[in-house]
């Protein structure tokens, strides 16, 4: 790891800049029809610096990141799988990029046909009947969702269903959702071994109930295997259900949400199907409907009459939820969703169903073997699993975060800590199907090492990291001296 | 196979580990009725060979037509360098950066960014990015119910003049909370918000006036006095801005005596390809006061344990991994990846390159407007003053004129029927540094054939 790089702002200099790069300068006075009063009086605080410093500069930011490219990143519940190449390369082709949200259809029918089959193949692997790839994220995806079953429940003069289900393990997301959409939110338990307590989910269904929110497999990394007993109660009390697409990894080719009695369901692109997290965006939300929900799907859809395809607007769908970007979502996002579909074909969706399953029920049985705790030790694994380190916490004072900041010096990114939040001393650990025995093996390795070092020289660990850029740093100090911009002064 | 790289001697021993026979006993606590039957849906797998013969073909088949669309997403030049560095796979392949110690990189180009739309907008404080200028402007709304706690109305001023997809995804996104958007006037004379439609608000309880500068018609609005109207009665204001050009225009935070509350804006312009509308990037900005109520992520310089400076995600009490369903949004992302991008574009053109960009933009829209305008039965809607855009108004429907130019390989704007009736054959066109005289005037002369063969109304 390379030491510290200046804020770009400190390279800065008067007069300098990539000339290249800009448009020759134009007479003043084609600015003259511009009002005085409306022009701004001093130049922008930008930074003054030529190409090469910038590359220079930007390429050493890059190498102070772990990444897939350079990294096994286990994140749990964000399937950081290998990203291929070939799905930037061909989303990138000039023609792509060039061509204008607003241009006329006769000039997009290759983008278009792209995405057209994209919803098809999305509507086949979901089990859903309609799908619309607009939402921009996943959780831009969960909006759309609960705003469609609000929208269903109205238009169905059903005006009281205003309470959304949430099991206590969810993503933070989901709760989050249903207040964007004006709804109240209701917590319900799991049981000791992981599935929803169906008692308490029948005492809080009722009139008022619009929807319930689940992943199956569920947070905990388990198969929810009382699935169709959840579905049957909440359809029998007028309720729908809403697939958070953020573990389809797990089960891609063996189960459809829409089999499983599913209303809705929104599909990380970035997760499933391999599109780029890029430092925390863009995502893509797709989000798929059974048919109760079709006429509520978010606009534009890409239709197809006869051999053209078009988009599908409110005119063609009067009662859809409405628009959620300015044009068409993040359209090169799903391009590079489609093109990994398509370099998978219908044999590979079930293959990485299958790896993801078994890679980490083998780093599973290798970290239990070497001493570690399962959180649900009874279940099989599902594309991720959990281990608490309680008993580290307690006999040893070494906490999960711990541990998980060591692992940065042994060179593995760390898996999700602290989540879901009622595993007390957790790592989410999913390792995804595109890693190999060997890589597994050697975090195994590291996590035994830790363990070592947790028992025999403890401040190694709760010190650590020891190797990174910087050491662990002061959040408080973050929250409380708030320094967000760069300022010219009182610099060190 | 689907990028999985294990052997069949890997298998077998991770079988034997686990003790399990084979991979489908993995599956074994999945209700069999529930397994999938078919995936007749999902064609057969391409190689990487065949699936770029497939893409080369379609993005052929779409081509490079020679384009005078704005509305929202504007063709730059955008310097090789830019995604050069974006697309490395430190940048592209990462997460969000949790884990602070191992994404430095990510932390401190975030914070290059807000710093960066700090400046440009005037502003004190800009978050990481949102998804787009839409979410954005709607997410603006949101946070100025919270941030205006004089006001119980949750009443939201939208002028006509704001795109018109940015008031539907405002609607959409909002509306289940109980925002209630009301739509301002304009002068069909003049382009801009009619300031005695301000007046029967007098005396009401409004929570915010969103102003967008350059309005969607490229005319510049009285910011100033739209501003100071708005704070004399408590009124928030939201600004929307094309980032380009506050190279050349005042920014939102120095509008009016006091500046505006919250800028938003599209960040397309800076280093993002059009690519059909997305990905693209919302950027957010606020005063220091309000900042708790912004919601997505926003990047702090702090210390580290021996004293060393670093960057992490901070105010995070906001957000719904903590909070949960007392969120101030469901945002989880950032348009991570745009947002690098834009903090590369900024830097290589800085100052003076982004102003010399706008400057040559409004330039050829310009000569653009001068050129089409010599063609009969064309004119300018509206009196000057525009930036980089304008309304023409012609003697004759414009989608069949739109349909002519688009057969001789030209885009030539777009028609505004649909979404204001009321300024009758009106065509929105937009010129960047991108196109040259000559290109303006191969426009203004097929416009000219094209203008013939359409008979007039």
């Amino acid at each position: 790891m390379t030491a510290r790089e200046k804020v770009i702002f400190e390279y800065s200099r008067a007069g300098r800049g990539a000339l290249d790069q800009w448009p020759a300068p134009v007479a003043a006075a084609a600015l003259g029809d511009l009002p005085a009063g409306l022009r701004r009086q001093r130049p922008p605080l930008l930074p003054e610096v030529g190409e090469l410093e910038a590359v220079r500069h930007f390429t050493r930011l890059s190498q102070l990141n772990f990444s897939i490219d350079t990294h096994f990143y286990p994140l749990g519940s964000c399937t950081m799988k290998y990203n291929p190449k070939a799905c930037n390369q061909y989303a990138m082709l000039p023609e792509f990029l060039a061509r204008h949200p607003l241009a006329p259809e006769s000039q997009g029918q290759g983008v278009l046909a792209c995405l057209y089959e994209l919803q098809e193949m999305l509507q086949a692997v979901s089990g859903m009947e309609g799908v619309a790839l607009s939402p921009m994220a996943g959780a831009h995806g969960e909006f759309a969702g609960v705003a469609m079953i609000r929208a269903y429940h109205r238009a169905r003069g059903d005006l009281k269903r205003n309470e959304i289900i949430v099991p206590e393990a969810a993503h933070g997301t989901n709760p989050a959702t249903a207040t964007m959409c004006g709804c109240v939110v209701r917590e319900i338990p799991v049981t000791g071994s992981g599935d929803i307590d169906l008692e308490a989910l029948k005492a809080v269904v009722g009139p008022q109930t619009a929807g319930i929110m689940l992943t199956n497999p569920s947070t905990l990394g388990v198969f929810e295997r009382s699935i169709a007993a959840v579905a049957r109660i909440v359809h029998e009390a007028g309720g729908l259900l809403y697939y958070d697409g953020a573990n389809l990894n797990a089960i891609l080719g063996m189960v459809r949400p829409g089999d499983m009695g599913f209303d809705v369901i929104h599909m990380n692109l970035h997760k499933t199907f391999s599109t780029p997290h890029g430092g925390g965006g863009p995502g893509a939300g797709a989000v798929g409907v059974g048919a109760r929900l079709l006429p509520f799907l978010p606009v534009p859809v890409v239709g197809k009459a006869g051999e053209r395809y078009r988009w599908l607007t409110e005119a063609d769908l009067p009662q859809s939820i409405g628009r959620l970007s300015a044009f068409m979502g993040n359209t090169g996002v799903l391009l590079r969703a489609y093109i990994y579909m398509r370099m998978l074909g219908r044999e590979g969706m079930r293959q990485v169903g299958e790896y993801a399953t078994l890679n980490a029920n083998y780093l599973l049985k290798c970290l239990q073997d070497a001493g570690f705790d399962a959180a649900y030790p009874q279940r099989r694994a599902s594309h991720e699993f959990i281990v608490t380190l309680k008993r580290q916490a307690r006999e040893l004072n070494v906490t999960a975060m711990d541990f998980a900041k060591r692992l940065l010096d042994y060179g593995f990114h760390a898996p999700t800590t602290y989540f879901p939040l009622l595993v007390p001393e957790c790592l989410l650990i999913e390792p995804t199907e595109t890693e190999t025995k060997d890589t597994l093996d050697a975090f195994v390795a590291a996590m035994v090492r830790i363990q070592g070092e947790a028992e025999h020289e403890p401040s190694r660990v709760t010190s650590a990291p020891h190797t990174m850029p910087v050491r662990r740093l002061d959040d408080v100090r973050a929250a409380r001296q708030l320094d967000l911009t760069w300022k010219p002064t009182a610099q060190p | 196979m689907a990028f999985i790289p294990h052997t069949a001697a890997d298998v077998a021993a991770m079988l034997a580990a686990i003790g399990v026979a084979r991979i489908e006993d993995l599956f074994a606590e999945i209700p069999p009725e529930l397994r999938v039957k078919s995936l007749a849906g999902v064609p057969e797998a391409l190689n990487e060979m065949e699936i770029g013969r497939l893409m080369s073909a379609r993005a052929r088949a779409d081509g490079i037509a020679l384009s005078f669309l704005g509305a929202g997403a504007y063709e730059h030049h955008i310097p090789a360098a830019v995604w050069a560095i974006t697309t490395r796979g430190e940048f592209y392949s990462a997460y969000t950066p949790y884990q602070a110690e191992a994404s430095q990189g990510t932390l401190q180009l975030i914070y290059e960014f807000q710093s960066m739309i700090a400046g440009l907008t005037g502003m004190e404080v800009a978050n990481a990015s949102m998804y787009d200028g839409a979410s954005a402007t709607a997410e603006a709304a949101l946070m100025a119910v919270r941030a205006n706690r004089k006001s119980r109305s949750a009443r939201i001023l939208v002028p006509q003049t704001l795109h018109p997809h940015y008031r539907q995804v405002a609607v959409t996104t909002a509306s289940n909370q109980g925002l209630k958007f009301e739509e301002l006037p304009y002068g069909t004379h003049d382009g801009i918000t009619a300031a005695d439609a301000l007046a029967r608000y007098e005396g009401q309880d409004v929570t915010a006036l969103v102003i967008q500068q350059p309005n969607f018609f490229g005319r510049l609005e009285e910011v100033d006095a739209l501003t100071d109207w708005a704070h004399a009665r408590g009124i928030l204001v939201i600004a929307v801005v094309n980032p380009t050009s506050l190279a050349l225009l005042k920014p939102p935070g120095e509008w009016g005596a006091r500046g505006a509350d919250i800028a938003v804006g599209e960040g397309q312009p800076l280093g993002v390809p059009l690519s059909s509308g997305g990905p693209y990037f919302g950027f957010m900005t606020t005063r220091m006061e309000y900042v708790r109520q912004m919601p997505g992520r926003i990047v702090g310089r702090t210390v580290d344990s021996t004293g060393r400076e670093g960057f992490t995600l901070t105010l995070q009490a906001r957000e719904q991994h903590i909070r949960r369903a007392r969120a101030t949004s469901n945002i989880c992302t950032n348009q991570g990846l745009l947002m690098t991008a834009a903090t590369v574009y900024l830097s290589l053109l800085g100052p003076q390159g982004l102003m010399r960009t706008a400057a040559a933009a409004h330039a050829r829209t310009r000569e653009l407007v001068t050129a089409l305008t010599r063609v009969a039965g064309v004119r300018a809607a509206f009196a000057a003053p525009c930036f980089h855009e304008a309304v023409l108004q012609l003697d004759r429907p414009v989608a069949p004129v739109l349909e002519a130019l688009a057969v001789r390989g030209i885009l030539g704007g777009l028609d505004l029927a649909g979404y204001y009736p009321e300024l009758g054959h009106a065509l929105l066109v937009c010129a960047t540094e991108t196109k040259t005289s000559a290109d303006i005037e191969r426009y203004r002369s097929v416009l000219t054939e094209a203008m013939q063969s359409v008979r007039a109304a």
